[in-house]
């Protein structure tokens, strides 16, 4: 093993975290302000990679694709708040599990129909493919070094817009007290309109970022939603700053995990269980993790309770 | 007799007629479609448990579905590789009698549901359904990347697990076993509710603060309804996977303990028939719904979004009204 290759592992896992970020980042701000599991931010993850796979595919153009992912999940974002989500609201948590799994159902289902059971494959622009030498003498796809930096950026004009603009102002005074904003004649269902919209158009992002990585297929959106539920869990619900915090943990721990554990099991056992031992206990590890935050700190590393 | 007690007699009796006369019409797949009704209701009431008298919205039951599920693949197939279960540090064979199997899943779906239930319970609400679903996830990953037991292609028990008396691969017998099983749940369930624990739990669920000052720890008596619950769902995992006579990680997956969710949300929370109703209707719209379209899903989605928005209290909330209180 050597160090270069860890070093690359470590950068993957951070790609990876950044862009659990941006799933987490929208699921903490839609529960911070407005009270609501949303089982079906994953749905619009899919609806990003399918927007930015389609018109991709017809124009030939990635940045055109990607903008398109972020308009059509914001869009659906807000049809999907201003038909089901809002009535949801003053319901108790297990209405609104059972709602949003509906809502998963009919947008993996709808997808199917429309594109089929194929996936769909997203091409990683020409001007990004191929590896970049970094400083050390280390190989590593200039893609994937593009997505920390998005990832990153979009983590700061997060902050930006949370700390310093008037949007952000009132969504942090909704977290407070939503019947004092409404009080003071702020549009509070507007706002709440516009809170899932941006939550679900960072996740079509992330959906369409990722898409080119991996295929585009229905149900994708799934297993990165529960890691988004667990980066949640750990960096304490309703917390940006605990998202980001979580999300990097999450992606390094998972990828240097699968990287390493093999390696050190193999240090005393034979090859082949070595293998299946550290893989099979890789997959446990962030849930390890996540166990182990909730004993230290039930309220999650950054959370209020 | 109350119009509740009257409605859960009718839906006891319509899932015991159905295969009986489906069997003298000669209909053996409708006797196993409600058997798997019978099953996934059994899967319901020990959710149910945790969810309508404890008020725990734990979205990772398909772990302890899978436990149950998987538990009978661990004592079955030594029998049919015809090698011992272990050899260290005591002896001990594989079994393929279903008593054997059943009282396996019930102990593993217990000690799951005590070591998730003891961690989850230190928080609550949506952390709560995050973190059960965490778990629920944590093991189906786990069953995928796990090779001793198929791995991601799960395992096939050729010959169903025998019960003394009765011939298991008749489907009628295997029905009977699951319906008296079933029935043996509900009156459980039933007494559970109206016992100075399950009084306690609802005080729990409904004023933990009040509960707390009169000298009980809600976080025990939860935790044990979560254990019981947990149980409850393995014993029907078993089932299931004798049922299918197959186990794969599908049953450990978050789809699975959605379903389970909303067959107990169709039917009715907290309501004792619930699951079964809402299994029975579960079972129903699949089959019917999915030889009208391949994406009968679809409209799953929709029929279960306009219950959640329009329709609360579910099926026995619609036909019996709102729920009695107790005498």
């Amino acid at each position: 093993m050597s160090a270069m290759l860890l070093i690359e592992q470590a950068l993957n896992g951070l790609q990876y975290g950044v862009m659990l970020f941006l799933m987490a980042a929208g699921l903490t701000l839609v529960f911070g302000v407005m009270g609501l599991i949303n089982l079906a931010h994953g749905s619009l993850y899919m609806v990003g990679a399918f927007a930015c796979a389609g018109v991709a595919a017809v124009t030939g153009n990635f940045w055109l694709g990607l903008a398109a992912s972020l308009a059509a999940a914001a869009a659906a974002g807000a049809i999907v708040e201003l038909t089901v989500i809002r009535r949801l609201y003053a319901r108790d948590h297990l209405d609104q599990v059972l709602a949003t799994f509906a809502l998963i159902l009919v947008f993996s289902e709808g997808t199917r129909w429309l594109f089929g059971s194929f996936p769909l494959y997203l091409d990683i622009p020409a001007a990004l493919a191929g590896p970049i030498t970094l400083p050390g003498g280390i190989e590593y796809p200039l893609y994937r070094l593009v997505l920390i930096g998005i990832g990153l950026a979009v983590a700061a004009g997060l902050f930006w817009l949370i700390g310093a603009t008037r949007l952000g102002v009132r969504i942090r005074a909704g977290e407070a007290d939503r019947e004092m904003i409404a009080a003071l004649g702020v549009d509070i269902s507007r706002l709440y309109t516009i809170v899932f919209a941006l939550g679900a158009a960072l996740a079509g992002l992330a959906g369409a970022l990722v898409g080119a990585l991996q295929s585009v297929q229905v149900g994708m959106g799934e297993p990165v939603l529960i890691l988004a539920f667990v980066v949640i869990v750990i960096g304490g619900i309703g917390s940006i700053k605990g998202a980001l915090v979580g999300a990097i943990l999450v992606g390094l721990t998972d990828t240097l995990g699968r990287f390493l554990l093999p390696v050190a099991f193999g240090t005393f056992l034979p090859p082949s269980e070595a293998t299946s031992i550290g893989a099979a206990l890789a997959s446990m590890l962030i849930y390890i993790l996540m166990a182990g935050v909730l004993v230290i700190r039930p309220g999650g590393l950054f959370g209020r309770a | 007799m109350r119009r509740e007690t009257l409605l859960n007699l009718v839906i006891a009796l319509a899932l015991l007629a159905v295969p009986l006369a489906a069997q003298a019409l000669d209909e053996p797949f409708a006797i196993t479609l409600a058997t798997k009704v019978a099953i996934l209701a059994l899967a319901g009431v020990g959710l149910n448990i945790a969810l309508g008298l404890g008020g725990m919205v734990s979205l990772g039951h398909a772990a302890f579905f899978g436990i149950g599920g998987y538990m009978m693949a661990v004592l079955a197939t030594p029998v049919q590789a015809y090698e011992p279960l272990m050899t260290w540090p005591i002896e001990l064979a594989g079994t393929k009698s279903m008593p054997l199997i059943w009282l396996g899943a019930v102990v593993a779906g217990a000690v799951g549901a005590l070591a998730i239930g003891a961690l989850s319970l230190r928080t609550s609400g949506v952390y709560f359904i995050m973190i059960t679903l965490a778990f629920g996830q944590m093991l189906y990953y786990f069953a995928i990347s796990w090779p001793a037991y198929g791995g991601e292609d799960g395992i096939a028990i050729y010959v169903r697990n025998g019960f003394p008396g009765l011939n298991t691969l008749d489907p009628l017998h295997f029905f009977a076993l699951a319906y008296a099983v079933l029935l043996a749940a509900l009156w459980l369930a039933h007494r559970l509710g109206g016992s100075p624990f399950g009084l306690a739990l609802a005080g729990a669920r409904q004023a933990p603060a009040r509960v707390a000052a009169l000298g009980i720890r809600p976080y025990r008596l939860k935790l044990a309804a979560f254990v019981l619950s947990g149980a409850v769902t393995a014993l029907a995992g078993a089932l299931y996977a004798d049922l299918n006579r197959f186990v794969s990680p599908s049953m450990l997956s978050w789809h699975t303990s959605g379903e389970i969710m909303v067959l107990v949300i169709l039917g009715g929370v907290g309501r004792l028939f619930g699951p079964v109703a809402g299994a029975a209707l579960f079972i129903l719209l699949e089959h019917f719904l999915g030889g009208i379209s391949e994406y009968w899903q679809l409209f799953l989605g929709l029929i279960l979004l306009g219950i959640v928005l329009f329709a609360r209290g579910g099926l026995i909330g619609t036909l019996a009204g709102r729920e009695v209180p107790h005498d």
